[in-house]
């Protein structure tokens, strides 16, 4: 399988995830090793950034894994830029997720907000993996501003309801120079293998583990799931078809 | 302004539509993907009890879809009983005779310190009773300021204020505003709540779009049960959400529905809610609308709030004192009303856990203000 490169930085899991809704955080750590996820993201409103021992960084923090602080909170671009300083500091990172979501009911990213701050981060030096509706020409007008992914939405966010913007999907990776990660929606395994065999570079889950009978068994699930469908990507699908291949073609006449 | 939206809606006509839901009615609502305010009336109605267990169902997957296995915890800070309201039910009722306790910076500093040994708490509710005299704006503004340093989110429940007072607040740290319409009967509202600003019906209901104007970023509405028709008044607040929601969609909200208990007016609740009733009320607001934050408070005894922790509540406050100062100052003042669950917050904390939750503390950060 081939290599993920986002920041300078190599992945080999595809696969993200995310750290809210657990019911505990020993479950949250177990879950994550179980993933064998290398980049995990963690919302700053979550996490006293004085403190060294808090409780959830604690159980997040591992050799190998790439933090990655999202903005989840925030509602314009200027509380955006002020939050990823304050997280380049706190965590070390350049890496930075960035979610501004003003409507609090079903979290839906401000596109506007969202390409003015990814402009302005990405002058800053920042890594920049912004949270999008599945829109072609907002991924377009975010590799000219200097995104390091995209990372539209297959559904809205913890709906668990899998690929509804596949269309639009298709189009952004056949058109997209930078990673495409797909951010939200993704309910079950096969989800996540129908969204990597259809090309996307990484997917990121949070909710159907974080709320699964057994988060630890779903990590896994969804870690398998992913390298199932990267490797059906890698190695090449076949076409679909409607009929059988006739056994006398058409055209024989012309032979 | 939503009392003009209110008067859209008939009392006696609600009540008689609710009363007449049947079964069937009852199950479209359950399996029904948006719901409209008729639906919530099925899910409240008498026909709804026989299906307090599929309620359960939808409401526990609905909770942990959109808030996980989480519960965010807070406190309540009482700065004064202070009050020149007279409102029948209340311990505060400025008719009550005791020494009102007006609580000074300082003291209010020491309660911040006395809180946070009490357990990690970040979100505080700063409550006051109602005297714009001498515990207006101003003495809140401050109270705002003294509190900042010590929690990264401040909610307060005080009397409706104006616009341009709430932009202020905000200003100061202010991230929530909590308010009881107590009951949306307009005829009877006045019958429990005589005198003061509270006695304004059309002050009180439009409090909430002043909130939406001012930009507050979360809005708490309530109704008190024990007052009026209970399945009535709550469909008018449901009604009042959904307006809000359309009105001002950049604002959180969440719901609170106490059961009236004891207090020193010996005032005696009109309506007597059981736990299944609650129970019901609360599947029912999920059902309706999954993202509205459901909170409970220490009214509500341990057993029922750590099994209700699991089906739809998500948030609780734990170790509270409805006293002024009653964490540090004054230990023995005059409470507002008296608290079921006394448990303190380690063991809340402990206790959620045990039935497969996480006690958040902090979901808030100063630097998003």
């Amino acid at each position: 399988m081939q290599k993920l490169v986002i920041g300078n930085r190599e992945f080999n899991s595809r696969l993200f995830v995310g750290t809210g809704k657990f019911r505990s955080n020993e479950v949250m750590s177990d879950a994550i090793i179980a993933s064998g996820s290398e980049m995990v993201t963690v919302a700053m409103k979550r996490i006293d950034m004085n403190n060294q021992d808090d409780d959830m960084l604690m159980h997040v923090k591992r050799d190998g894994i790439q933090l990655l602080p999202n903005t989840s909170g925030v509602r314009n671009a200027d509380e955006a830029i002020l939050a990823a300083q304050l997280a380049r500091e706190a965590f070390e990172t350049d890496f930075i997720k960035l979610e501004i979501h003003p409507d609090p009911k079903y979290l839906l990213p401000d596109p506007v907000e969202t390409l003015k701050a990814t402009e302005k981060l990405a002058k800053l030096g920042f890594v920049v993996l912004p949270y999008i509706q599945a829109d072609p020409v907002l991924c377009k007008r975010l590799e000219d501003v200097g995104t390091a992914v995209v990372m539209p939405l297959a559904a809205p966010i913890g709906s668990n309801k899998g690929l509804v913007t596949r269309d639009m999907l298709k189009i952004i990776i056949e058109q997209s120079r930078v990673p495409v990660v797909v951010d939200a929606g993704l309910g079950a395994p096969s989800h996540a293998a129908e969204a990597m065999e259809l090309g996307v570079d990484a997917v990121l889950v949070n909710t159907a583990i974080a709320v699964a009978g057994n988060p630890v068994r779903m990590a896994r699930a969804f870690a398998q799931a992913t390298i199932a469908g990267r490797e059906a990507y890698e190695a090449g699908l076949g076409a679909v078809r409607n009929v059988a291949e006739a056994s006398s073609p058409l055209t024989s006449f012309l032979d | 302004m939503f009392s003009d939206e209110l008067k859209k809606y008939d009392w006696e006509e609600t009540t008689r539509t609710i009363m007449a839901m049947t079964p069937e009615d009852v199950k479209r609502a359950i399996s029904a993907d948006r719901l409209s305010d008729w639906d919530f009336m099925a899910l409240v109605s008498p026909a709804a009890s026989d299906f307090l267990e599929q309620m359960a169902q939808k409401s526990r997957n609905l909770t942990e879809q959109r808030f996980g296995k989480t519960i965010s915890m807070f406190i309540p800070m009482y700065i004064t009983n202070s009050c020149t309201n007279s409102c029948v039910y209340c311990g505060f009722n400025c008719h009550n005779k005791f020494d009102r306790v007006i609580l000074t910076p300082e003291q209010i500093e020491a309660e911040c310190i006395a809180i946070k040994k009490l357990g990690p708490f970040e979100n505080l509710l700063i409550v006051t009773g109602e005297n714009p005299v001498k515990a207006g704006t101003d003495y809140i503004e401050k109270a705002l300021q003294v509190c900042r340093p010590y929690f990264s989110n401040l909610t307060i429940e005080v009397m409706p204020l104006s616009t341009e007072d709430y932009k202020r607040l905000t200003l100061s740290g202010l991230n929530g505003v909590v308010c009881f319409q107590e009951t949306y009967n307009r005829d009877n509202y006045k019958k429990y709540h005589p005198a003061g600003m509270k006695s304004n019906f059309e002050w009180r209901c439009n409090g909430f779009d002043r909130m939406g104007q001012a930009g507050v970023h979360k809005i708490g509405l309530g109704v008190l049960i024990g007052l009026e028709d209970w399945r009535t008044d709550v469909t008018m607040m449901a009604r009042h959400l959904l307006y809000l929601r359309k009105n001002y969609w950049q604002t959180k909200y969440s719901v609170n529905f106490p059961r009236m208990r004891p207090s020193e007016s010996g005032f005696q609740p009109n309506v007597v809610m059981s736990d299944r009733e609650l129970a019901q009320l609360t599947f029912a607001f999920r059902i309706f609308d999954p993202d509205v934050d459901i909170s409970y408070s220490t009214r509500e005894n341990h057993e029922f709030r750590n099994n209700m922790a699991t089906l739809g509540v998500t948030t609780m406050s734990a170790g509270s004192k409805t006293d002024p100062g009653g964490y540090a100052t004054y230990p023995t003042s005059l409470e507002q009303f008296a608290i079921s669950d006394g448990t303190s917050p380690a063991d809340v904390a402990a206790h959620l856990k045990a039935f497969g939750r996480e006690p958040v503390w902090k979901d808030w950060d100063r630097i998003f203000d």
